[in-house]
């Protein structure tokens, strides 16, 4: 590919969350993976972290409303 | 400000979000003392405590309300603007139901090109608009002749056109050679002539298909972007196109990858990831909106994309998209074709729980909505 996904004014920052980060984020918002949004394993936005299935990935949206807005999605098999 | 006082308003950045904590710290003056800053932040982490949404608030009831009643003032008709050097563009209704239904095929699709520099100036916009435009051998021809006898098809060549692009005939030779197979060619000054080898009369069919053929060949730019124009936006220039191929311009040097889209949800999901799908459904529903003279708050309409990308894919809110991943079968068959949805519920042996509101309402069972969610217990005595 030639060009640079990440650097799309439309893709939002993508991050990779640690395992202890990711407990932490079950814990405040008392849920389980299975109550997340989903990402696709192979999603182009994700090709550069290295990723696999059951990982969280923290999504770093600028909103017009709140600034920064932090959204969580769930890596699933695509 | 202060150092010490915008640490103390940096102080809130779990409680409130960034874009209060910077309009507090360019608001308040230099003169507040630290105690007031303090005592104002309480008040506006509170006032902002008690905006949020209560849990059990049907955000998405509210959502259909509020998107679903300015929208039957929209217009229900593409514009058509003749004469004007404008595309044409879904606006109104029929784009948003297309945008919302996530549509494979969609009517009118366009790209906004941005260019870098020196490409976005005003003297080469125009090179690269020519160059990314798709011509077909079609239009360069001017004439062609079946000669049924000698299984020959003749095409004569628009030389005028042909210089514009500054493309020779031999050019177009090399061209057709790599795309039609079975056939010699032969060439002089403006004319191509093909060859059937050993043809048979019952071929005439084969030269029908190739004049057809040889119609769509590409001859130059970018398959897929039908119509080109420069504009002026601000201080750049940029290409509007009829027709949407991100993956070939995106790959292309002069153009500028990081602004450049389509109006192509699917293809931007395709190319860009799930998260630009999402904020492409953002701004393509509220553009139209905001075109309509519609006020609708933006966050209806990020509910509905965050919806239709919860899965990972986009999925429109179709009985084959965010519906058929509700878990209950009554409320799936509440949508659309409930006779379906419950014969094959009823072989498949689903269970339903009675967990969401559809279900509820459909047997007469208060909703977990509301005062309706916590479940309260009682001590008897």
């Amino acid at each position: 590919m030639a060009f640079d996904v990440t650097k799309h004014t439309l893709v939002s920052k993508h991050l990779k969350v640690s395992d202890t980060e990711k407990e932490s984020v079950f814990k405040q918002y008392n849920i389980n993976s299975k109550d997340l949004p989903k990402i696709l394993k192979d999603d182009i936005a994700i090709a550069h972290l290295n990723l696999k299935v059951g990982d969280l990935v923290k999504i770093e949206r600028v909103s017009k409303t709140a600034g920064i807005a932090v959204y969580y999605r769930v890596i699933i098999e695509g | 400000m202060k150092a010490e006082h915008e640490e103390l308003i940096d102080s809130y950045k779990d409680k409130l979000p960034l874009l209060v904590i910077n309009e507090l710290k360019d608001n308040i003056s230099a003169s507040i003392s630290k105690s007031d800053i303090s005592k104002i932040m309480e008040v506006v982490s509170s006032a902002y405590s008690s905006a949020k949404i209560n849990p059990g608030e049907c955000v998405g009831l509210v959502s259909a309300e509020s998107i679903g009643e300015p929208g039957t003032q929209m217009t229900l008709n593409t514009f058509h603007f003749a004469g004007v050097a404008e595309m044409n563009v879904t606006t109104g209704l029929p784009r948003i139901i297309e945008i919302f239904d996530a549509r494979k095929e969609i009517k009118t699709p366009m790209m906004e090109i941005f260019l870098l520099d020196p490409h976005n100036k005003l003297e080469n916009i125009k090179n690269f608009a020519t160059k990314i435009k798709e011509t077909v051998l079609g239009e360069l021809v001017s004439e062609y002749s079946l000669n049924i006898f000698e299984h020959t098809l003749t095409i004569k060549l628009n030389k005028m056109l042909l210089d514009d692009f500054r493309l020779s005939v031999n050019d177009m030779v090399k061209i057709i050679k790599t795309k039609v197979k079975g056939f010699t060619l032969q060439n002089n000054e403006e004319e191509i002539t093909l060859l059937q080898k050993g043809g048979k009369p019952e071929d005439v069919k084969n030269l029908y298909n190739l004049k057809e053929k040889i119609k769509s060949i590409k001859v130059l730019g970018v398959k897929g972007i039908k119509q080109v124009l420069p504009v002026r936006r601000d201080d750049d220039y940029i290409i509007l196109t009829s027709g949407s191929n991100l993956k070939d311009i995106l790959s292309m040097p002069e153009v500028d990858a990081t602004r450049t889209f389509s109006n192509d949800i699917l293809e931007i999901y395709n190319m860009l990831g799930i998260e630009a799908a999402r904020q492409a459904i953002i701004n393509e529903v509220y553009r139209v909106i905001e075109a309509q003279g519609l006020n609708i708050d933006i966050r209806h309409v990020m509910l509905v994309a965050d919806i239709m990308c919860a899965s990972g894919a986009v999925k429109g809110i179709t009985r084959y998209g965010v519906v058929k991943e509700k878990a209950s079968v009554l409320a799936r068959a509440s949508f659309e074709t409930p006779i379906r949805h419950l014969i094959n519920a009823a072989l498949a042996g689903e269970v339903d729980n009675l967990t969401s509101v559809v279900e509820n309402v459909m047997i007469n069972q208060p909703v977990p909505l509301g005062t309706g969610l916590p479940g309260l217990v009682t001590k008897m005595k």
